[in-house]
């Protein structure tokens, strides 16, 4: 019973120190692309899961970890018994096989395990993180930063409601590549003062509400730190949450084939520290918006 | 069908347009075995790009034309071209060819002793309009804007506004489909109606079954495909728009015209035949598995009812399975709860098989054989490629893995280190009952323990890129912080691609050189039980010389109180 124990305080403390090598080596990959990133992304990345900054991310890392030991151990596992059998029952002069040998029925525990541990890991692990992903949205309550999400090729647009709240009416018909990348109808008051941006900010404390939409073809908003992903699918609007643990900048990525450059369509989510910090930027982003709508209609005067 | 029959027919009839299984099995595995070689040729050209991006190809840069790789460098979307080509090469051109059209061809109707298919012409125009369809995805490459670069999943709207490339393959789509449809219902009619006298339905070798199953599943699965296909095609060159929806805005320009149609309807009819398609890949390489394994541990497989009963609980389970590749598209919790729950009941058949295999080396005699490396490398290979499909099976877990690298590491474990050793398996297993010859061991070996050492240096690299957050289909990974940390795991995964493709060489030498070189064999070299080992070989023109008749089950190896270890399935009883 000893020796039992013994090797399985051996298989974790040798799965811990491999985990940890991945950790302590992930700097040394660093550096490939990083010389026309102007912008530092925090957290250190590697091997592993990214940095976890999400006040939910820990229930899906946990989920993953559980899987992944479970797997070692059963692959090891069959692999032993195969290794095994492959030295203990080679093929040697004089001693040939059992037709049908005995066998105690370890197989069928074995199956009843696997169904039974699956079936827990769908329900008590699996489900409730799920609902609280899609079902458990942020109500009013909750003060969540509303933002309305336009992916196109290749680049994600953000939208706040502005001061009154409210969005304006988008369409089709509205869409302007560089101007109005929403299509945000000009003849609704609501949408007047909309603010875009091609970042997305949000503060520590707040949940943030996508609504995700797309111009033309499928995308996925990935952001790998909050442990969210959500394809993005013309023709629908799709709900979408995360609530930042701490603050700093870093990475949104599109995770779904959406043409020749999908690979650049990247963007930045900022972080601030404080709602203030947020509110501040966003007052900020609305004045240069002003500014540019000033400037445009003395243009169409002239 | 008679014999004297075969000795009129001239060269064409005999060899090329030939309606004899044995010819067409042989025509199909010349064929797949080349676009295998080819597609994974294009897959070490994408590596480059991956491991070194925008750093000129070596040698093969400077033939590249101008408008795909100018001054050597791939752009965007000849990578794009690479990957979608990749996977339908591989997948439909490649291995259900190989294992169904090849193998299935070849031995499933020796090994249930019969003298062909039920429709030799048929066949013969199954395997065909399969070359046909294969010219015209080959032609792809040479179209405007080159071929298709919409990913092998082709999701609209994408693949509605690609460049003409898009139009050829969906037209190639449609006779590969065809094809594995004429096929399919030959392998049913075939298994039902042409079984020798005794081969009751539990006396087939599982490799029969898997082959029963399959069928069933490319019949039944297949057309809802071919119906996609054909109504993506509409929407490409007619102006219709099944998969467009309303409002779009392509490129800054409103689109008018189109509305109406469902993005998502072409994943659920894709994924309707995407996840057979898995176990059309797989159940031929596990039944020359479940065919390997007994002749080489001497004794009956282990609980060939149980493998049975479970293979067929798959086939059915597997057509309720496909929205697991969807759960990301918004779908609500209460479907994807339920396919993550199919998801898991289909992983449980599969554990059974799987560990019936390994039990079945318990007390074995166990020859080292080369097919039986294959096979034995098969089992845990699988198991990897099974056990990654957990997280993903399960709605939470994917949500962060969901299209990253961990995903093309999970179906890779199953398709290639899996299914292609199982086929591997085959060819070094079965190549002396089709040339009487039997594959050089020593090759054999160097080949098998090069490509399992390469096989993991490609594709485990991918799991840790995977958990990192790098999302599939990148033509340029170091754009990203967490994607420049693990480049270089990219490059080891390059260069284990480049490696592996070496490592074929000595396969490629061994098949064609063992044709007059290899050691000539008897009509059973393994001895083994099975029926296609009583036709010599290679098997004539109606395959047996007196019609077998079938006493036992499949598997009687080590029979107690035999002097011989193996009891043949046609073998009259000692009295």
């Amino acid at each position: 019973m000893s020796v039992r124990r013994l090797s399985w305080r051996t298989i974790v403390v040798l799965v811990g120190s491999v985990g940890s090598t991945w950790l302590s080596t992930s700097a040394f990959g660093q550096g490939a692309g990083a010389d026309e990133a102007a912008v530092t992304i925090d957290g250190e990345y590697g091997y592993g899961l990214p940095p976890d900054v999400s006040v939910h991310g820990h229930e899906i890392d946990r989920l993953i970890n559980v899987l992944h030991l479970f797997g070692f151990i059963t692959l090891v596992g069959w692999t032993a018994f195969m290794g095994f059998c492959l030295v203990r029952y080679r093929q040697r002069p004089g001693r040939g096989a059992t037709y049908k040998p005995r066998i105690k029925p370890v197989h069928i525990y074995f199956v009843v395990f696997i169904a039974v541990f699956e079936l827990i890991l769908d329900i008590g692990f699996s489900n409730p993180v799920l609902a609280t992903a899609k079902q458990k949205l942020p109500t009013e309550k909750d003060r969540p930063i509303h933002v309305r999400v336009m992916a196109e090729q290749f680049a994600w647009n953000f939208r706040y409601a502005g001061p009154d709240g409210r969005f304006g009416r988008v369409g089709p018909q509205h869409v302007d590549q560089v101007m109005n990348p929403f299509g945000v109808d000009p003849d609704d008051p609501n949408g007047e003062d909309d603010i875009v941006s091609g970042e997305l900010h949000a503060a520590v404390g707040r949940p943030v509400l996508c609504q995700l939409s797309s111009k033309d073809v499928i995308h996925s908003f990935s952001i790998p730190v909050m442990r969210v992903k959500q394809d993005v699918i013309p023709g629908m609007r799709i709900p979408m949450w995360f609530e930042a643990a701490s603050p700093g900048t870093y990475e949104i990525a599109c995770a779904q084939l959406c043409g020749n450059n999908h690979y650049t369509m990247k963007a930045l989510l900022v972080i601030h520290d404080s709602e203030q910090a947020y509110e501040e930027w966003l007052a900020s982003k609305a004045a240069s918006e002003l500014d540019d709508e000033e400037f445009d209609e003395d243009e169409f005067e002239d | 069908m008679s014999n004297e029959a075969d000795h009129h027919l001239g060269f064409w009839r005999k060899y090329v347009f030939s309606t004899d299984h044995k010819v067409i099995g042989i025509q199909y595995t010349i064929t797949s075995l080349v676009f295998l070689l080819f597609g994974f040729s294009l897959l070490m050209l994408m590596r480059w790009q991956l491991a070194y991006p925008g750093r000129e190809i070596p040698i093969l840069g400077k033939f590249l034309s101008e408008s795909i790789a100018p001054g050597g460098v791939m752009l965007p979307e000849f990578y794009n071209s690479l990957g979608a080509m990749h996977g339908t090469i591989m997948v439909f051109l490649g291995v259900v060819p190989l294992g169904v059209g090849g193998f299935g061809n070849y031995f499933m109707p020796l090994q249930i002793g019969a003298p062909d298919m039920a429709f030799p012409k048929l066949n013969m125009l199954s395997y065909w309009v399969y070359a046909v369809g294969g010219l015209i995805m080959m032609t792809g490459f040479f179209v405007p804007g080159g071929a298709a670069n919409s990913g092998w999943t082709a999701y609209p709207p994408l693949a509605d506004i690609a460049t003409l490339g898009q139009t050829v393959w969906l037209i190639g789509m449609v006779f590969l489909i065809t094809s594995s449809l004429f096929g399919s219902v030959n392998f049913i009619v075939t298994i039902v109606h042409l079984r020798a006298r005794g081969l009751t339905m539990f006396r087939l070798p599982f490799f029969v079954w898997a082959q029963f199953v399959t069928a069933f599943l490319l019949l039944l699965a297949m057309p809802p495909l071919e119906a996609a296909g054909i109504l993506q095609l509409l929407d490409r060159v007619a102006g219709t728009s099944f998969f467009m929806p309303e409002g779009l805005v392509i490129s800054g320009v409103h689109q008018v015209g189109a509305g109406g149609g469902s993005p998502i309807l072409w994943q659920h009819l894709f994924w309707f035949l995407g996840h057979p398609e898995v176990y059309v890949l797989l159940l031929p390489a596990m039944g020359i598995v479940a065919e390997v394994i007994p002749a080489n541990t001497r004794k009956p497989l282990f609980g060939y009812k149980s493998i049975v009963y479970s293979v067929l609980f798959l086939g059915f389970m597997s057509f309720i399975v496909w929205a697991h590749h969807m759960f990301l598209t918004g779908m609500g919790t209460t479907m994807s709860t339920f396919f993550a729950t199919t998801t898991m009941i289909i992983s449980l058949p599969s554990v059974v098989i799987l560990t019936a295999l390994a039990l079945s080396l318990y007390k074995g005699a166990i020859r080292l054989t080369v097919p039986m490396l294959f096979a034995l490398a098969f089992l845990p290979m699988l198991g990897i490629g099974g056990l990654t499909g957990l997280p993903l099976g399960l709605p939470a877990s994917d949500i962060y893995l969901h299209d990253t690298y961990y995903v093309i590491g999970h179906f890779h474990y199953v398709v290639a280190p899996g299914i292609v050793f199982g086929l591997f398996a085959g060819i070094y297993h079965w190549y002396p009952k089709v040339t009487g010859r039997k594959m050089n061991e020593t090759l054999g070996r160097i080949h098998f323990v090069l490509s399992f050492v390469f096989m993991n240096m490609v594709f485990m690299p991918m799991f840790f890129q995977g958990m990192a957050g790098v999302s599939r289909r990148l033509y340029d990974q170091t754009v990203y912080t967490h994607g420049s940390a693990v480049q270089d795991l990219t490059v080891l995964s390059s260069w284990g691609a480049w490696c592996l493709g070496l490592a074929q060489i000595p396969f490629i030498l061994n098949f064609f050189l063992s044709i007059w070189k290899g050691k000539a064999v008897d009509a059973n070299p393994w001895q083994a039980t099975t029926l296609e080992w009583a036709a010599p070989s290679p098997p004539p023109h109606g395959n047996f010389v007196t019609q077998p008749v079938v006493h036992r089950g499949p598997y009687e190896y080590s029979v107690p109180d035999r002097s011989d270890d193996f009891f043949p399935q046609h073998a009259l009883a000692e009295s």
